[in-house]
């Protein structure tokens, strides 16, 4: 039996809202705690993230990351499949890029590099999420645990190839030699006339970001296979009934999934850093489970989920700056918090919207 | 049967969007009686009592249980004014006993073992009361249904109601299952505890009930005592119109085989032979019934035919087309383009992805057919086209294609798999118990659409735990026991000689 239904605005607009509130309203009580000013606290997060051009420019930057590690976290759940590996396969994106990069920069405008490098951030990022989507759909092993097992062979083996294989000659840093301009993404103030973020890195992949998450929407939605994905994640017995096969949805689906993690060293490396280096995905695979579950696995919803965090890595840092009592570590609780909320607890404040939509006539939402 | 009112229902008014489910119902349930309510296919029987049991919220109106007003927010509200529901669907928890599921939820303290000692002597005494026996240490997934049912009735008693509600609770039992709740009902009844009984069977209205109340497109339209009515008039009065309690049918002409089936054999995955060496032959024009009680293979031939359940061995030729289906594995794609259609028996698990919108369910299966869009892209207008006339075909209401399924009411779910499998016109047909949680007036339809299909030279394999549904639409009747087909009858054959052998007996016993 359903429990009740809420009005569309209300499950994907108000809902979220109410949930990010308390995780601020927590997050004042904590900076009230060691002494600061919460409305203080605000104002700096607020206008640090989206005051200037280019604390807007930085917030879209790392929203790119967002957009990408959350569409591939999306698409799994699509599928009933919980792809914790992003972090992984985003590592693995990396070398894709890098790849196409060091082979193409020297030759080659930035415009013929970029097809061949989201080709191998693609393919990198799908080859790391097959052998997970394998051994589940085969073997029945957990993707929720070989995904994360496969986290961690990622570091390691990425550490290998960049100390060992891929470093400049003579250099001890472990990363690879710095890409000439034929291997950089131009900046987003560039690209669109009129615009100007400063020295924000926000660049072309912003765009990509945002044309991943319309064609994510027109898989899903629009397409036989997005039906059998969907069908495979809300009613496996039923999708077996249907003729679709478990095996090639959770292969296929395991493989975009990865592919769209792996998107995101476009942003990283070819868009910013400009090198392959050690560590460079730093949580964002992480954070896109928080921001799937927060844009109800929608492209829109991931979008606003993903603007939000990038607002608290941008704001967090100036806030670390401007108030030195608010360490970094504060930032991260803070964006623990809003995970907290946001994610493992969404569906607090159900019963109570229930009760006051109850009484209201709830017209009935299609789920599509 | 006392004039005191266990509960009385004022003005209780209720709108999901559109459709008005409960309208400005009146309605009085005495102490200590059976109460039964009928209505067609989304009358607004089951919403009814969710506001009952505190899952709605009615609009407007008034509830009184034993003469005060009250509210019902929630189920624990309903629990705690003795008001205790069977749910159509279970719900249990499958990998816990019954003395856990019983307790669940009312644990009574931090500590389990206080609780459970007072729960299994409480279970004993239920038992003793009320004839409902059920070992408190078994498995929910061990049990048959009818024993899950029981645990479902224990779980209510357990937390002291007294007006207990039961939505469809025969649609998944066996007639003997039947007539053993009956018995706990009327037990309960003489105890003093009043019940609320949901069927679409009228037989169980007259066998069971004390009273009974009438819903039609959302109101109540009559209520009876049991005594003075009839079958008939209750049909009458549901439907509006005269229902044909009878399916009328010519001689079948029968033609050319479509489906043969050759030594089918099925194991699970206890390594149970639960399908044994079947084999049998469908015609165009005939439908061929499969009797027997239900847990008997009769879903695991059906499924295995449909290239859904893997065998150990078994050919399966379908209009021609020879499949070794052992060989070949499971591929419901491939049976399905050889156009064998299948309605599976249970509609939630199988049938439906409930959480999707009905149009999206209306091609379940069929969603790779070119019709429904160019190439990789579904055209989503023309599955809403289509599913639009489908819904007005088999007369599904709410006539909204955009609707979550969920949200239609059971027979009108069933409705939508009927109408998907049946309007592909295949050349053969399967179908799972077609009719259940089906209103009357939708069983005549449906029946008919059936015998149409048949008369139009398709074959359909029908399975149904309803012997008289088996006898009204078959032309030949397979009977199954034990994963094996026991024998084959006319569907004239005396339905205690069928019924002997859906138990098992040897042919010459059974003709005796
Ligand atoms: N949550 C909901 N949202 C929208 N409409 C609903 C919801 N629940 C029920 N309905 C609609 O209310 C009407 C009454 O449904 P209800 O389930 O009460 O019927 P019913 O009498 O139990 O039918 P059945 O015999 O088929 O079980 C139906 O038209 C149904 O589609
Ligand atoms: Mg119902």
């Amino acid at each position: 039996m359903t429990a009740g239904q809420l009005p569309r605005w209300v499950d994907y607009g108000l809902m979220p809202a109410l949930n990010v509130a308390a995780a601020f309203l927590v997050s004042g009580l904590v900076v009230l705690l060691i002494g600061e000013n919460p409305v203080e606290a605000v104002k700096v997060l607020v206008w640090g993230s989206l005051g200037r051009n280019e604390g807007i420019g930085f917030t879209l930057f790392y929203a790119t990351n967002f957009i990408f590690t959350g569409l591939a976290v999306a698409i799994a759940f699509h599928a009933g499949l919980f792809n914790i590996g992003g972090e992984g396969q985003a590592y693995l994106g990396g070398l894709g890029v890098a790849l196409a990069c060091l082979a193409l920069d020297r030759y080659v405008p930035w415009w013929v590099t970029l097809p061949f490098a989201v080709l191998g951030a693609a393919a990198f990022g799908a080859a790391w999420a097959f052998i997970p989507a394998i051994l589940q759909a085969k073997r029945g092993s957990h993707v929720v645990i070989t995904t994360i097992m496969f986290n961690f062979i990622a570091a390691s083996l990425m550490v290998y190839l960049l100390v060992n294989l891929l470093s400049k000659r003579g250099s001890m840093q472990p990363e690879t030699r710095t890409f000439e301009s034929g291997g950089r993404l131009p900046l987003l103030q560039d690209v669109l006339p009129g615009t100007d973020f400063g020295s924000a890195p926000v660049n072309f992949s912003f765009l990509l970001a945002l044309a991943a998450c319309l064609l994510v929407w027109i898989v899903v939605w629009r397409t036989r296979l997005g039906y059998e994905i969907r069908t495979f994640g809300a009613n496996p017995v039923a999708a077996v009934y249907a003729g679709i096969s478990p095996l090639r949805i959770t292969v296929v689906t395991m493989l975009m999934s990865g592919g769209l993690a792996g998107m995101m060293a476009i942003n990283e490396i070819m868009g910013s850093q400009h090198r392959l280096l050690i560590e460079f995905v730093s949580g964002y695979g992480f954070v896109g489970i928080a921001v799937a579950l927060m844009g109800r696995a929608h492209p829109v919803g991931i979008v606003f989920a993903a603007v939000l965090f990038g607002m608290l890595y941008q704001g967090g840092a100036e806030l670390a700056f401007e108030m030195p009592t608010i360490t970094r570590d504060m930032i991260v609780v803070i964006q623990g918090l809003v995970i907290l909320f946001a994610g493992a607890l969404e569906h607090m404040f159900r019963p109570a919207l229930l009760r006051i939509f109850g009484v209201l006539a709830a017209r009935p939402a299609p789920a599509a | 049967m006392s004039d005191q009112l266990a509960i009385e229902l004022v003005g209780v008014d209720k709108r999901f969007g559109q459709v008005h489910a409960n309208k400005d119902i009146h309605l009085k349930v005495r102490k200590g009686s059976i109460h039964g309510i009928v209505g067609e296919n989304g009358a607004g029987k089951s919403t009814l009592m969710s506001i009952l049991y505190g899952f709605y919220h009615a609009d407007s109106g008034e509830i009184r249980v034993d003469g005060k007003p009250v509210s019902i927010p929630s189920s624990q509200a309903a629990i705690a004014l003795g008001i205790g529901m069977v749910h159509q669907h279970f719900m249990l928890v499958e990998n816990f006993t019954v003395l856990e599921n019983v307790i669940l939820g009312a644990e009574g303290g931090a500590l389990l073992a206080g609780g459970v000692s007072r729960a299994r002597a409480e279970l004993k005494r239920l038992a003793a009361d009320y004839d409902l026996k059920v070992d408190p240490d078994a498995l929910i997934e061990d049990l048959p249904v009818g024993l899950q049912q029981r645990v479902e009735i224990l779980k209510a008693l357990f937390r002291s109601a007294d007006i207990l509600i039961l939505d469809e609770p025969t649609g998944v039992l066996t007639p003997a299952e039947a007539d053993h709740l009956f018995r706990i009902l009327r037990v309960l009844r003489d105890e003093g505890k009043t019940v609320l009984l949901i069927t679409h069977k009228l037989r169980e209205i007259m066998a069971v009930t004390d009273e009974v109340s009438v819903m039609r497109r959302g109101e109540i339209v009559a209520t009876r005592q049991t005594s003075k009515t009839s079958m008939g008039e209750l049909a009458e009065l549901m439907v509006g119109r005269r229902v044909l309690l009878e399916v009328e049918k010519g001689p079948p002409q029968p033609g050319r085989p479509v489906l043969t089936v050759e030594n089918l054999t099925v194991r699970d995955t206890r390594g149970v032979d639960v399908v044994r060496n079947v084999s049998l032959e469908v015609r165009a024009g005939e439908i061929v019934g499969i009797a027997g009680v239900s847990g008997n293979g009769q879903s695991e031939l059906l499924e295995a035919i449909a290239g859904i359940r893997a065998v150990t061995s078994g050919i399966v030729t379908v209009d021609g087309t020879r499949v070794d289906l052992a060989r070949a594995g499971t591929d419901p794609a491939a049976m399905r383009g050889l156009g064998l259609a299948h309605v599976p028996e249970d509609r939630h698990r199988m049938g439906l992805v409930t959480r999707f919108p009905e149009c999206e369910n209306a091609i379940l299966g069929y969603h790779r057919d070119p019709t429904y869009g160019r190439g990789p892209f579904l055209d989503f207008d023309r599955i809403r086209n289509a599913a639009k006339t489908e819904i007005e075909k088999y007369d599904i209401r709410p006539a909204d294609c955009m609707l979550k399924t969920a949200n239609f009411s059971g027979g009108n779910q069933q409705k939508i798999v009927l109408a998907r499998e049946i309007e592909r016109d295949p050349v053969i047909l399967l179908v799972g118990q077609p009719t259940r949680g089906v209103d009357i007036g939708a069983i005549e339809f449906i029946h008919k659409r059936i015998v149409a299909l048949r008369d139009a030279g398709k074959g359909v394999l029908l399975v149904s735990v309803e012997l008289d549904e088996i006898r009204a639409l078959a032309d030949r009747v397979l009977v199954m026991f034990d994963g094996q087909v026991v024998g084959e009858r006319a569907p004239e054959t005396a339905e205690s000689e069928l019924g002997l052998l859906m138990a098992g007996a040897s042919g010459q016993e059974a003709a005796e």
